[in-house]
């Protein structure tokens, strides 16, 4: 058995950004085929536009069209490309000086191996089969076919101006749960429930963390808890979201299980949501032993047990 | 301006950490070191500070759990900063020179292995036009290699000298995950990776934290015998595009080191994850032959994400304590291809 449960997890988000004039200046020319260059306080041609100038602050306003044929003044060659880069084969990313353009644009360069590259060589724009107004339209750059001096432009691909742009980000994890968390998810595929004691404070945590909060003290002692405790705090659920898995109203509760110091959030049923209250005794119910994994989600509620509600001294230091 | 000193630092570095990317559990043990270290308790502790990136542990307010670590009932003065253990040390720095506290505690960690790292830092660039093309660490640092080569400021030997100097100094330094030189040669007969760079040429993806302790002037004495005094702190930054600085050159390092006294170190912990990089800050801090670089072994050692800047603050700081050095010399980088740059001068006596 591995020291601790990991399981891989993606995170993604489309993030939308609106351009402002120059960023949207930019990528309007590149869904029309242009590369757009903005003018700085000392002349210099620079690709992409800079929207403020780096030496008097003003906002650019000068925008200049350069060609979509330039010359390489730096590469490095990418044997292992990651996710979401311009290829997934092997391939170049290269600094390239367009013609008219003072400083150079980065983009991935289309060649086989490193022996195609050079500093110096000349290469022009590949465009996108579809451009929507993002860096992307720009395809990558490719090698200039020998004698061919000018690369031709695609048509214009739309008029109205470009003023917002969607990058969708998504990272992959192999997320680890700490020794402590993966004692209390080994516990639920067995069907129980397991905390630990802080050697300080003498607190039951649940889940169990890798130190008490309280003490920054590593909680060591495994304690295994109750399914049995008491409602100490809930609110009656009305409003949909997205995401959510049962339809309100239903009661979401802290339950102090019998034994330890922290409340876990679970869902109450088996009663009315009017008649749920602070006091009330429950016990997890579980789901059947087939459908059991590393999660919480094997207690798959929290039902009144019947007996007689708890006293508030018992879990008023618990709220 | 108050006298403050590094009087602590402890550090936890490995391939692959094998547990939660809150690396609570790896905290624990470096803040127990700390506090046998200065004899002193959480509560003796006036501010504390960490580093950290979610985008690195795959979760929401990871750093918020790592304050599990320390203990907080009743609640501690507590800040955090999406930056390297060396940018949380400068805000501890300059909360002792408020006044508000005498001593401080910087903490860093990041679980890099979780994900792919060369690709999540494209996270750190510009979202609309470099983001979306996803231009990896090495990639960046390929580019910048490439425009000192062609310019005739570097070569491959040079480089394979620093690697070939920073292993072998590595096999002294417990902590370091990649060690052991060879010959200039024998790395040169190395294949190449990303081409103009070879394996050896970029730093270990690295797990870890890293920790350091500050205190002013009598509180730094109560601790050590001789503190590592902070004589000097700067930094700087570049801009975040790649094409519109002269990528052979670190402005913001140079300026960093121009705002110090720089005279008179003895050694330089310089915090260049790339072979190249390091011959570009030297040149920028106008460090001479005489001066020690990296006696740890350096980032090419090993360089954890969030501590490995802090880490050569806390390696400079113990040739101090030592005796070994008067004068040394910290450097920390941040962003792509040595973008951002903070640079601090330790002394034994002030």
């Amino acid at each position: 058995m591995s020291r601790t449960l990991s399981a891989p997890v993606t995170v993604a988000f489309d993030y939308t950004r609106s351009t402002g004039p120059v960023v949207g200046r930019f990528l309007s020319g590149l869904r029309d085929g242009v590369v757009v260059g903005g003018r700085t306080s000392t002349g210099q041609v620079v690709v992409p536009p800079l929207e403020f100038d780096p030496v008097t602050h003003e906002a650019t306003t000068e925008f200049v069209e350069v060609s979509s044929v330039g010359t390489v003044t730096s590469w490095t060659w990418v044997p292992e490309p990651v996710k979401d880069q311009p290829f997934d084969r092997p391939f170049a990313f290269a600094l390239v000086t367009l013609d008219g353009a003072d400083v150079p644009l980065l983009h991935a360069l289309d060649v086989a191996s490193p022996a195609e590259v050079t500093t110096g060589m000349r290469v022009r724009v590949r465009w996108a089969a579809e451009r929507v107004g993002h860096i992307n339209d720009i395809a990558c750059f490719e090698p200039l076919a020998p004698g061919e001096t000018e690369a031709s432009a695609p048509a214009a691909a739309g008029d109205e101006p470009v003023t917002g742009v969607v990058t969708r980000v998504s990272l992959d994890y192999q997320y680890a749960a700490s020794p402590e968390e993966s004692l209390f998810y080994r516990g639920l595929n067995e069907g129980r429930i397991m905390g630990q004691r802080c050697p300080t404070c003498q607190k039951v945590y649940v889940p169990p963390r890798s130190a008490c909060p309280s003490d920054g003290t590593p909680t060591v002692e495994e304690v295994e808890l109750s399914q049995t405790g008491t409602i100490t705090t809930f609110c009656v659920v009305n409003v949909p979201f997205l995401g959510q898995k049962i339809t309100p109203p239903y009661v979401s509760a802290y339950v102090l299980l019998d034994g330890a110091d922290i409340a876990v959030l679970h869902l109450i049923l088996g009663v009315p949501a009017d008649e749920v209250r602070m006091g009330m005794r429950v016990k997890a119910v579980w789901k059947p032993e087939d459908e059991w994994a590393y999660s919480l989600e094997n207690i798959d509620h929290f039902a009144p047990t019947g007996e007689p509600d708890a006293d508030f001294d018992t879990y008023k230091h618990h709220l | 301006m108050r006298d403050v000193a590094v009087v602590g630092f402890a550090q936890r570095q490995m391939p692959e950490f094998d547990g939660s990317p809150t690396c609570v559990e790896l905290l624990v043990p470096v803040f127990k070191e700390l506090y046998e270290q200065t004899g002193w308790t959480r509560r003796d502790v006036g501010f504390w500070c960490s580093g950290s990136s979610d985008y690195l542990a795959g979760r929401s307010f990871s750093f918020v759990q790592a304050v599990d670590a320390i203990g907080v009932i009743p609640p501690v003065n507590e800040s955090h900063v999406e930056m390297d253990l060396a940018w949380a040390m400068y805000e501890a720095w300059l909360k002792i020179q408020t006044g508000e506290v005498d001593t401080a505690l910087v903490y860093a960690f990041g679980k890099s292995s979780a994900g792919v790292l060369r690709r999540t830092l494209a996270l750190q660039l510009e979202p609309y036009t470099m983001t979306p093309l996803w231009p990896d660490t090495v990639s960046l640092a390929g580019l910048q290699a490439r425009v000192g080569i062609d310019a005739g400021l570097w070569d491959e030997r040079a480089m394979a000298e620093v690697v070939n100097r920073s292993l072998t100094d590595a096999e002294k330094n417990e902590h370091a995950i990649r060690k052991g030189g060879s010959s200039v040669e024998e790395l040169l007969a190395r294949p190449m990776y990303a081409d103009p760079l070879r394996k050896h040429d970029c730093s270990p993806v690295t797990d870890g934290v890293a920790a350091l302790v500050l205190a002013a002037g009598d509180k730094a004495r109560e601790v050590r015998e001789r503190p590592a005094w902070l004589t000097g702190i700067s930094h700087y930054v570049d801009p975040m595009g790649m094409g519109v600085r002269d990528l052979t050159r670190s402005p913001s390092a140079q300026r960093a080191g121009a705002a110090l006294d720089l005279d008179g170190v003895e050694v330089a912990e310089l915090h260049a994850p790339f072979s190249h990089q390091e011959l570009i800050l030297r040149r920028e801090l106008g460090l001479g032959g005489d001066v020690v670089i990296n006696p740890s072994g350096g980032a090419l050692a090993s360089n954890p994400m969030f501590s490995g800047g802090g880490i050569r603050v806390g390696e400079a700081a113990t040739r101090i304590w030592s005796g070994e050095a008067d004068k040394t010399l910290a450097h920390a980088t941040s962003g792509p291809a040595l973008q951002q740059n903070l640079v601090c001068t330790l002394e034994g006596k002030i």
